[in-house]
C-alpha cells in the first residue's frame, strides 16, 4: 500500500506522471506549471524514469515534439499554464486532429492582458473545441490520478485522442496537501506500454493528418467528434478500473454532491468546488435544499450524466472561472442547451466569480444561492461583484 | 504500419496517409486564370518548367514545346512572367 504523503501539487503530479513511464517528455517553463516539468527533468536525471527530456525552445516546440515522439509510438507528456498553452494550441489542433493520445497538463492560470499569473480556467477553455479530453481536478489526489485515467483513456483504441489534465494554478500546484503516489507495480498493471496502432516509420513511410478536399475534410473532422464522444463510457470504464486496482475512487464524469433532492444545484469545476461544497454544508445544516454538480470531465461534454443530474432542480446556478467576452459565459450556455434539448425550462443562472486569481469567499457562493432561491430571475451572465468604483471612463474623452 | 489502416478510397484514423497519396489530391480547382502555351517564340530555355512552385509545367526543350498540368495549376502566372519571349498568356479561366 502506498503511502501517504504530504507534497506540493505540481511535485506530486511529476512523479504520478513518472508512474506513467512516459518515453519523451518535452517542456518550457512558465509559472505556475514549471515545478511539474522540473521536477520531471529531476526524475529523469536521476535515472528514475527511462524517458527523453527534450529541452525546447518553446511551448510550440514542446508541442511539437510530444506529436513527433507520439506518432513515433512513444508515451509523451508535456505540461504548460496559460500563454504556453495558447502558444501551444496550434500544434494540440493537429494533436487532435492526428489522433495522437499525448497528455498534458495545464496548471490552468489566466490570460493576458492584463497581465496575471493567478488561476482562472480561460486558457484551456480557449481550446475547449480542438478535440482534446479535458479533466479539471478538485485537489493534487485528483489530479495526480487522473494523469494516469488520461493515458488509460487517451490511449484506448475506441478514442485514440489527446487528453488534458487541468489543475487550478497556485491554488492546486503550490498547495500542499496529503497525496498517496500511484504505487509502482499498480501503475504499471493499470497501464500497459503503449504500443500505437500506427506509427512513423522510415521503412514504411506515412503521412499523419494529410490533405483532405472539401469533400472529405468534413468527415475527417467530424471523426475527431465522434471520438470524443465515444470516450465518454471509456472514461467510465477507466475510472472504474482504477477505483478496482487503487482502491479509491478517482475520474469519471461528474460527482454529484448532496444533488439528488436539491431545489438549488450549482454547477462548478475545480478546487473552487471545495470552498463550495463547504458553503453547501452549512446552508444544508439551514435547510436550505442546495447541491452541487462538479464537472470533473468537461470534454467530451457529459450531456446524459449533466442532464440526469439537473433535471429535477428548481434553479441551477452555474459559477465559472472563465467568460466569453462579448457574448456571456462558457460553461453556462453548455449547461442551457442540455436543459433546453431536453425540454426542460429550468432557470440557469451563470456567474464569472473571478478571473486572474481573485479570492472567492464563502459568502459570495452563499449569495449566489440567496438569489437563486428567492427566484431572482437573470437576464444576463454576471460578472460577479464588479468593482466599478475602480473602472475608468470606458469610452475615453467622451 | 499496418496496412490495413490505410486506404485510398476511405478516410483513415488521423487520417493518415500512404506515399504517393497526394498526387489523388487535385489541387487547381481554384485557379481563376489559366497560361496559355502559345508554342510559337519558345526558345527551349525551360525557364517556366523551373520557376513553377508547382512543378506542374512540363514539357520538351529540344522541341520546344511546354505545357501544364491543369489538375495542379494554380494559375499563379509566373511562368508566363518569367518567359523571356512572352510565349506564355494568362488568361480568364472560364467553365
Amino acid at each position: 500500500m502506498a503511502e501517504q504523503q504530504i507534497l506540493e501539487g505540481a511535485m506530486a503530479v511529476a512523479h504520478a506522471v513518472s508512474r506513467c513511464r512516459p518515453e519523451v517528455v518535452a517542456a518550457y517553463p512558465i509559472t505556475p506549471q514549471t515545478h511539474i516539468s522540473e521536477e520531471l527533468s529531476q526524475i529523469v536525471a536521476d535515472g528514475d524514469l527511462d524517458a527523453e527530456f527534450v529541452k525546447v525552445e518553446s511551448e510550440f516546440g514542446a508541442a511539437s515534439v510530444i506529436l513527433g515522439a507520439s506518432a513515433a509510438g512513444a508515451r509523451a507528456y508535456t505540461a504548460t499554464s496559460s500563454q504556453g498553452l495558447l502558444l501551444m494550441s496550434e500544434v494540440l489542433w493537429n494533436i487532435a486532429g492526428m489522433r495522437l493520445p499525448v497528455v498534458l497538463a495545464c496548471a490552468n492560470r489566466s490570460l493576458s492582458a492584463p497581465l496575471s499569473i493567478w488561476c482562472d480556467h480561460q486558457d484551456a477553455e480557449a481550446i475547449r473545441d480542438c478535440g482534446i479530453i479535458q479533466f479539471y481536478a478538485e485537489d493534487n489526489q485528483e489530479a495526480c490520478d487522473q494523469h494516469l485515467i488520461a493515458y488509460k483513456v487517451a490511449e484506448d483504441r475506441r478514442v485514440l485522442l489527446p487528453a488534458m489534465v487541468n489543475l487550478d494554478g497556485f491554488l492546486l500546484t503550490h498547495v500542499f496537501e496529503p497525496t498517496i503516489i500511484p504505487d509502482q507495480a499498480k501503475a504499471d498493471q493499470y497501464l500497459p506500454p503503449y504500443e500505437a496502432a500506427m506509427k512513423l516509420d522510415v521503412n514504411d513511410p506515412a503521412t499523419f493528418g494529410a490533405f483532405t478536399e472539401p469533400d472529405k475534410c468534413m468527415e475527417g473532422r467530424w471523426m475527431v467528434h465522434d471520438a470524443c464522444r465515444r470516450s465518454l463510457p471509456v472514461i467510465e470504464e477507466a475510472s472504474a478500473d482504477f477505483e478496482k486496482i487503487f482502491g479509491r475512487p478517482s475520474g469519471g464524469l461528474l460527482e454529484e454532491y448532496h444533488t439528488d433532492d436539491a431545489d438549488i444545484i450549482l454547477v462548478a469545476k475545480g478546487s473552487l468546488c471545495g470552498t463550495i461544497k463547504d458553503v453547501v454544508d452549512v446552508m444544508r445544516g439551514e435547510g436550505t435544499k442546495v447541491g452541487l454538480m462538479r464537472i470533473k470531465t468537461y470534454r467530451p461534454w457529459p450531456n446524459e450524466a449533466v442532464l440526469r443530474c439537473l433535471k429535477n432542480a428548481k434553479h441551477v446556478a452555474v459559477i465559472e472561472r472563465g467568460a466569453s467576452f462579448g457574448a456571456g459565459g462558457v460553461m453556462t450556455p453548455e449547461i442551457k442547451e442540455t436543459l433546453f434539448d431536453a425540454g426542460l425550462a429550468i432557470p440557469v443562472s451563470g456567474y464569472c466569480v473571478q478571473l486572474g486569481g481573485r479570492e472567492v469567499p464563502p459568502d459570495g457562493i452563499r449569495e449566489i444561492v440567496d438569489r437563486a432561491a428567492k427566484g431572482e430571475k437573470q437576464t444576463a451572465y454576471e460578472y460577479f461583484r464588479l468593482k466599478t468604483e475602480i473602472l475608468p471612463d470606458l469610452v475615453p474623452g467622451a | 504500419m499496418s496496412k490495413k489502416l490505410l486506404s485510398t478510397e476511405k478516410l483513415s484514423i488521423g487520417c493518415v496517409a500512404p506515399p504517393g497519396e497526394s498526387l489523388q489530391n487535385k489541387t487547381g480547382a481554384w485557379r481563376s486564370m489559366r497560361p496559355v502555351f502559345k508554342q510559337e517564340a519558345c526558345i527551349g530555355c525551360r525557364a517556366c518548367e523551373l520557376a513553377c512552385p508547382e512543378g506542374c509545367v512540363f514539357g520538351d526543350p529540344k522541341k520546344k514545346q511546354f505545357d501544364f498540368d491543369p489538375d495542379y495549376c494554380k494559375g499563379c502566372g509566373i511562368c508566363a512572367n518569367e518567359c523571356p519571349v512572352d510565349d506564355i498568356d494568362m488568361v480568364m479561366e472560364e467553365k
